[in-house]
């Protein structure tokens, strides 16, 4: 299990699993990068809702195509089918939210249950028929790599770059729309058009993804990528370009696992590393985790402290609390009995002026004060523009003066 | 209540007339000259005009504020006028030609409260928003359009900033940024949703330097704008708007207490208007 497990991984088990992981990884890739693009633009739902609607066409192709051939497993007519009717989805979607009162995620709630409960009832209608061969269905819904054939990994493979290169074509009006869509509507994009290329894109990916991820989990490869991409940048194209990454491991690794065995559910595989994925994040990302957020409010009471004792050395006030005797002991301001030190004077003076120019500011502009951000402990030079600080010097040189 | 009935009453007898009667084209013809005129703009929320047959021509090089009462479309003029929302009629000219052939000359500077400032985004990366048109999908933006990013950010005093996330700057600092992005786009008409808006007196003092310099350089601003006090210390013509235009053209002609009342109604005259506007327009006592 083991063998075959890291021949897979290295793309060692045959040309046929290589192409299918090489395949569902392009997916991914595709799937995060347009996905961020959702996340930004806060519709990632709407992909959940084409995903579940796909399944009354696929089920309806299917039907079709084993009534006028004896074989409904033709993948080409099934993804044409699912399209159909994912399009059919979004459309009536956009309607509702554009035309009635209902807000967007009514829509969707509605659209999702109503599209996924006919095809569940067009599949107990195939399960009916005297075709038996309703085992290639089946694995659209949780997804399944294992004895995919040659030519559809090859279609999956070829659709998703084309996908991902219509992708990086679009990202600057893409990333507007997303910021703001009425600047971006006066910098001459076509808001609508975006939009309706990023749902293209989206029902792209998901019917190109039916048979890889399933078409219940296949939400999971647009959404929690992107989310698990945001903790690590601060910038759209990273973002993107991360949550591609991610995305494409995910696939990848959903999709070796898979391999393995005919009953192992690729999309199941593919949601379980990508919430790995984000769980990590969540935890460890040093820009916006929480591990991160710890550390900092850490700091900050530190620095509270740090501030707190310095003042009272200016001030020259005895110092009882024990955290902050050790603070600034620690930081060599104070001596083992309690003196300061020369940089500790030196320090002193510092803080001074700085709580000075602070205190200034906030009598000034209140307002401004009240941003988190401006809580007097971030050196004033890196928190104000140069011209407010020297404005400020100037009124309190003023004013001793 | 009072003020309301009267002003409904009034609204509906001059409005409906004037719409029928009005030739957009014609006005569009007659004001070549003129950055931005507006012909009879009308626009709709929910079935009741939320702007009502507006008229009004930007001379060339002005400095105009629209001012009017919370809720008197103020910002819905200019969205309609920029073509962001829906107009049930009207025209709109730039420079001479139809306002969506002339888009490239103008710079829109929206709310800073439109946008999620929790957006992945450094302020480099916002001022760069402003060269959309040059890069459209497929140029390369390179340094020297970088470096031209930062030269914009250097006029609003943020060159600092420039690799800060959007999320970390205070209210004036975000408004700055927008002002650079609008500068990017080097446009010969500025129009700005309340860009005094929240910000503190220094910010408000960088920017209105930046919009004098625009001035001097013949370019045309048009700024939504909120404080009374401020308007003949800054601008040189007004538009006074309360759904229908009220009153239009120099602030020395225009801005007077009579026009303000008519805009405002009798709610001007509480202790803390009356304060703000009496001493900024002596002209008007």
């Amino acid at each position: 299990m083991l063998d075959a497990f890291v021949a897979a991984l290295f793309l060692q088990a045959g040309y046929n699993t290589a192409l299918v992981t090489a395949g569902a990884a392009v997916l991914g890739a595709s799937a995060g990068a347009i996905g961020a693009f959702m996340l930004l633009r806060k519709r990632s739902l709407v992909s959940d809702a084409i995903s579940h609607a796909t399944l009354p066409g696929l089920a309806l192709a299917f039907i079709v195509m084993a009534l006028a051939t004896g074989d409904g497993r033709f993948m080409p007519g099934l993804l044409a089918g699912a399209a159909l009717s994912a399009g059919l989805g979004l459309v009536a979607v956009e309607w509702i939210t554009r035309r009635t009162r209902l807000t967007e995620d009514v829509a969707i709630g509605a659209v999702l249950s109503v599209f996924f409960g006919l095809g569940i009832v067009l599949l107990t209608v195939i399960q009916a028929m005297d075709t038996g061969r309703q085992a290639g269905i089946s694995g659209f819904l949780l997804g399944s790599t294992a004895g995919m054939l040659r030519s559809e990994a090859e279609v999956i493979a070829v659709a998703a770059t084309l996908t991902g290169l219509a992708i990086f074509v679009l990202r600057r009006p893409l990333t507007l729309v997303c910021f703001d869509q009425e600047y971006a509507a006066t910098q001459g994009v076509n808001v609508r058009a975006t939009d309706l290329a990023t749902m293209a894109l989206v029902l792209a990916v998901t019917v190109i993804g039916l048979k890889v991820a399933g078409l219940v989990l296949i939400v999971a490869l647009t959404i929690l990528p992107p989310v698990a991409a945001r903790f690590w940048t601060n910038r759209v194209e990273r973002m993107v370009l991360i949550a591609a990454a991610i995305g494409a491991v995910a696939a990848y690794l959903g999709a070796v696992v898979s391999s393995l065995g005919p009953g192992l559910p690729t999309g199941a595989l593919i949601v379980l590393v990508s919430f790995a994925i984000f769980l990590f994040s969540l935890v460890f990302s040093p820009l916006r985790g929480l591990l991160a957020g710890q550390m900092t409010t850490l700091a900050l009471r530190k620095r509270v402290h740090e501030r707190q004792g310095l003042l009272a050395l200016a001030r020259d006030e005895p110092i009882y609390d024990p955290l902050t005797l050790k603070v600034l002991r620690r930081a060599g301001y104070i001596r083992a009995d309690g003196a300061a030190t020369l940089e500790g004077r030196s320090a002193a003076l510092a803080a001074t002026r700085e709580e000075a120019l602070w205190g200034l500011y906030r009598k000034l502009f209140p307002d401004q004060a009240l941003n988190a951000d401006y809580h007097g402990l971030t050196p004033i030079n890196e928190a104000l523009p140069p011209d407010v600080v020297r404005d400020l010097e100037q009124r309190c040189n003023l004013r001793a003066a | 209540m009072c003020v309301f009935r009267r002003l409904k009453i009034r609204t509906m007898n001059a409005v409906t007339p004037q719409l029928v009667a009005r030739d957009g084209r014609k006005l569009a013809r007659e004001n070549v000259e003129s950055p931005f005129a507006i012909s009879g703009l009308t626009v709709s929320y929910g079935g009741r005009p939320a702007v009502l047959s507006v008229d009004f021509v930007t001379p060339p090089g002005a400095m105009v504020a629209i001012i009017g009462p919370n809720g008197a479309g103020k910002s819905t003029l200019i969205k309609a006028a920029l073509g962001i929302v829906p107009r049930l009629s009207g025209e709109v000219t730039a420079f001479g030609l139809p306002r969506e052939k002339a888009m490239a000359r103008i710079a829109y500077v929206p709310q800073r409260a439109s946008v999620d400032w929790d957006f992945p985004a450094t302020v480099i990366d916002v001022v760069m928003m402003g060269y959309y048109r040059r890069l459209g999908l497929f140029r390369f933006a390179g340094t020297r359009l970088r470096r031209s990013a930062l030269a914009c950010l250097e006029r609003v005093g943020m060159a600092a900033f420039a690799d800060r996330q959007i999320g970390q700057l205070s209210g004036g600092q975000q408004q700055r940024v927008f002002i650079a992005r609008a500068l990017a786009q080097e446009a010969d008409l500025y129009i700005m949703d309340e860009p005094f808006a929240g910000v503190d007196a220094v910010t408000e003092r960088a920017i209105i330097a930046v919009l004098k310099d625009l001035k001097a350089a013949g370019k045309t601003i048009i700024c939504v704008h909120h404080d009374l006090g401020t308007v003949t210390e800054y601008f040189d013509h007004v538009l006074l708007i309360n759904v229908r235009r009220v009153a239009a053209g120099p602030v020395d002609e225009v801005f007077t207490i009579d026009n303000l009342q008519e805009t405002y109604g009798g709610r001007l005259l509480t202790a803390e208007n009356a304060g703000g506007v009496a001493p900024a327009s002596p002209q008007a006592l």
